[in-house]
């Protein structure tokens, strides 16, 4: 957090001109979708099908090295696809207007741990709606770790490095136990509550399947090879989950990002939703490929603001985004994935020691608005 | 062992290596059409009929259980990215030599799906079918006398009969506006060449609309015909009006193609939940609640948007909704099922899905 208030110099009029441009920008792609972007998914999909298939199918060999490195390459991959370009942006309902049952968020099934009806819920309506807010986004440091100055410290942060590195290792059981906000439910009077034995339960039926196919019948059915296999789908898993949280921490950690206070979200408008999304979220440069296998989450701002467009046109929707941060002169953080990845796990240390509160808060919309 | 117990367990193997997807999602990659796999065909060609009719050839897979002559499909193409099912009557005979089946469509003004299959479906396309369906069909026992009536498109499975099944005496009054947009023309030609059929053509551009007295001239002996009518409401109405004043009406079929939509009375809509979803939308009284849930993003099941095929029919939680043909309401109770085409809020309603 920047002691200044980096959005100081805008109107309250300016910021609801600013939400009416970004809404154009919405309108037009919605208008623009249609048989190409429809031809798009159905492509990745099948490409990830297949590149898991063929993988899983070398595996069965994994005794012999260089079938263990392709395979285990592969399946990293299709992994990897699976959550991120394929999985986190059909459970958004990018995809829900081609009314296709197979790909649509109310039906969708990810290779993760946590059940997708589970992940919707907290990342969905929770982290999408109060991006940043301290007190109400769980996602700023998943409720183990401090990111934020303002974030009041304990001396249970001292380990966040490394809570932070395991819980990049096993970054999906991280997410569903997040999702199941399991520290606060397993208070004792909680734990009984039915809702979240059940939903508890889903969880165990998740994770029980895939361990079963991961851990005990792919390996089973690789004969000579189980052992290899074992540890071959071991590391895909570790570097889907290494992978996946690097990018997820690259999204809102990294110097130069905005937190919120609770009160500053009060009554709060279309156009200042924006501009904390604007502020609250940062981008990666990179390659197209780089793009992609981040599920172009490395377009984190525009994914933010338009949580539900389809991921292939966020790299257009970001020249104008971009052009709009100039505009009105707002930071638009971005870099390699490298820097910000560093950025990030910076700040994690830093924040592990206490640090002094800083003095200047993010000034009081809703009267500035009143006052306009 | 037997070997459906065999075939089960190697199934339920399959499944634990494919979780979270099914083994039909990787099957479906390779083999669409195989038995067991979802209801689909493929476009296999499309043949312009007239200006604005085409036939579509579709080779349906493996589950596919045959029709009867004058049955309608639903079928789910995707337009411009977007899955859009509609209802059209099946025009090849029941027996086929392969295999295939074809659908006529007209193309209809602003039709998004009519005008997508006659004018740029191409062949290869994959699309959705559900299973042949519809009682706009002959009788076991051949009638002596037949009548078809028919209008526009309302042809389409009149040809299915036609070209199914030869009767000895049949007779068939079709309008058009023109010559040329008569759909098979030539094919209705060739028949009434070969003596196997009587043909009148009325072109309603010079002829005007045709008054249904005018039967007595055209077909003397229309009442002692057993009679398929298919074509616009106007046309249906009139037959079935003339065909009660003669005491005939049992001899009379019809298919209707579009709804009679009945103004609602006190159209107020409502607060409509799709409780599945976890959407709630503000709907007015004459938006059918199907328009309301696609607009909102929720998966809706459709067919023919017109109150016939009941492909859309989905439970009623709470609250009430009002049949727009008929001005009718229908509550909540324990399950009600509601056509979504034809159903709009009358107050606040929660539909599953």
């Amino acid at each position: 957090m920047t002691a200044i208030d980096p959005t100081a110099h805008l109107t309250a009029e300016q910021i609801e001109e600013l939400g009416r441009e970004l809404d154009a920008i919405r309108d037009e792609v919605i208008a623009g979708r249609g048989e190409k972007d429809a031809a798009y998914i159905r492509k990745v999909i099948s490409v990830q099908r297949k590149l898991e298939l063929v993988s899983r199918g070398v595996l069965l060999f994994s005794i012999f090295p260089p079938a263990w490195l392709l395979g285990t390459a592969g399946l990293s991959v299709a992994k990897i696809m699976d959550n991120m370009e394929i999985g986190h942006n059909v459970l958004h309902g990018q995809w829900d207007w081609m009314r296709d049952p197979k790909i649509h968020s109310t039906t969708w099934e990810w290779d993760h741990a946590s059940p997708s009806e589970q992940w919707k819920h907290s990342h969905n309506e929770l982290h999408h709606t109060y991006t940043n807010v301290i007190g109400k986004d769980n996602d700023l440091g998943y409720g183990i770790m401090r990111v934020d100055e303002d974030q009041r410290w304990h001396p249970f942060h001292l380990g966040q490095p490394l809570w932070n590195f395991i819980n990049a290792c096993f970054f999906e059981y991280g997410i569903a136990a997040y999702d199941l906000e399991l520290a606060k439910n397993l208070h004792k009077r909680r734990r009984k509550n039915p809702e979240f034995r059940a939903r508890a339960k889903a969880v165990g039926r998740k994770i029980r399947k895939q361990v079963l196919k991961d851990y005990v019948i792919h390996p089973l059915l690789s004969g000579p090879s189980f052992l290899t296999t074992l540890a071959a789908t071991f590391t895909a898993n570790l570097v889907r989950n290494i992978w996946t949280h690097s990018v997820i921490m690259c999204g809102h950690f990294p110097e130069g990002v905005q937190v919120f206070e609770r009160r500053s979200i009060k009554g709060e408008t279309r156009g200042q939703w924006y501009l904390r999304q604007m502020m609250g979220s940062a981008n990666i440069s990179g390659s197209k490929a780089m793009h992609f296998m981040t599920g172009n989450l490395s377009h984190q701002i525009e994914h933010h603001l338009f949580p539900d467009l389809p991921s292939n046109r966020y790299a257009e929707v970001a020249v104008k985004v971009r052009a709009l941060f100039e505009k009105y002169e707002l930071e638009y953080v971005t870099g390699p994935l490298p820097k910000q990845v560093f950025s990030a796990w910076h700040k994690v240390f830093r924040l592990s020691l206490p640090n002094k509160k800083p003095k200047v808060k993010t000034p009081d919309r809703e009267q500035e608005l009143v006052a306009a | 062992m037997t070997s459906t117990a065999l075939r089960s367990r190697a199934w339920k193997l399959l499944e634990m290596v494919t979780t979270p997807l099914l083994p039909s999602d990787y099957l479906d990659l390779v083999s669409p059409l195989r038995a067991g796999a979802d209801l689909r065909g493929r476009i296999e060609a499309v043949h312009p009929e007239t200006g604005d009719a085409a036939t579509v050839v579709i080779r349906p897979g493996r589950g596919w259980r045959g029709h009867t002559a004058g049955q309608y499909v639903r079928i789910g193409v995707d337009v411009d990215g977007v899955r859009l099912w509609r209802a059209y009557s099946l025009t090849s005979p029941t027996n086929r030599q392969d295999g295939r089946v074809t659908i006529t469509v007209k193309a209809i003004p602003d039709g998004k799906v009519s005008n997508h299959l006659v004018r740029r479906a191409k062949p290869g396309t994959l699309i959705q079918l559900d299973q042949a369906t519809g009682d706009f069909v002959l009788p076991q026992a051949k009638p002596a006398k037949v009548l078809y009536l028919t209008a526009g498109s309302g042809i389409t499975p009149v040809m299915g009969m036609l070209r199914d099944i030869e009767f000895d005496d049949v007779v068939m009054v079709h309008c058009a506006p023109q010559p040329q947009d008569v759909i098979f023309r030539n094919e209705l030609h060739d028949l009434v060449a070969d003596e196997k059929l009587r043909l009148t053509e009325v072109h309603t551009d010079t002829d005007g609309k045709l008054d249904i007295a005018r039967l007595d001239e055209l077909v003397p002996d229309w009442a002692e015909r057993e009679t398929w009518a298919c074509g616009p409401a106007g046309l249906l109405d009139a037959a079935e009006e003339h065909w009660s004043e003669h005491g005939v009406q049992e001899r009379l079929h019809t298919e209707r193609f579009r709804p009679s939509i009945a103004v609602a009375g006190d159209g107020n809509g409502g607060e409509v939940t799709f409780s599945a979803t976890g959407k709630t939308v503000d709907a007015d009284g004459a938006t059918p609640l199907l328009d309301v849930g696609e607009e909102a993003g929720v998966l809706m099941p459709s067919g023919c948007r017109m109150g016939i095929c009941f492909g859309c029919i989905t439970p009623l939680k709470a609250g009430a909704v009002r049949d727009l043909r008929t001005g009718e309401i229908t509550e909540a109770e324990p399950g009600v099922l509601i056509q979504t085409c034809v159903s709009a809020a009358a107050g606040p309603c929660d539909i599953e899905r």
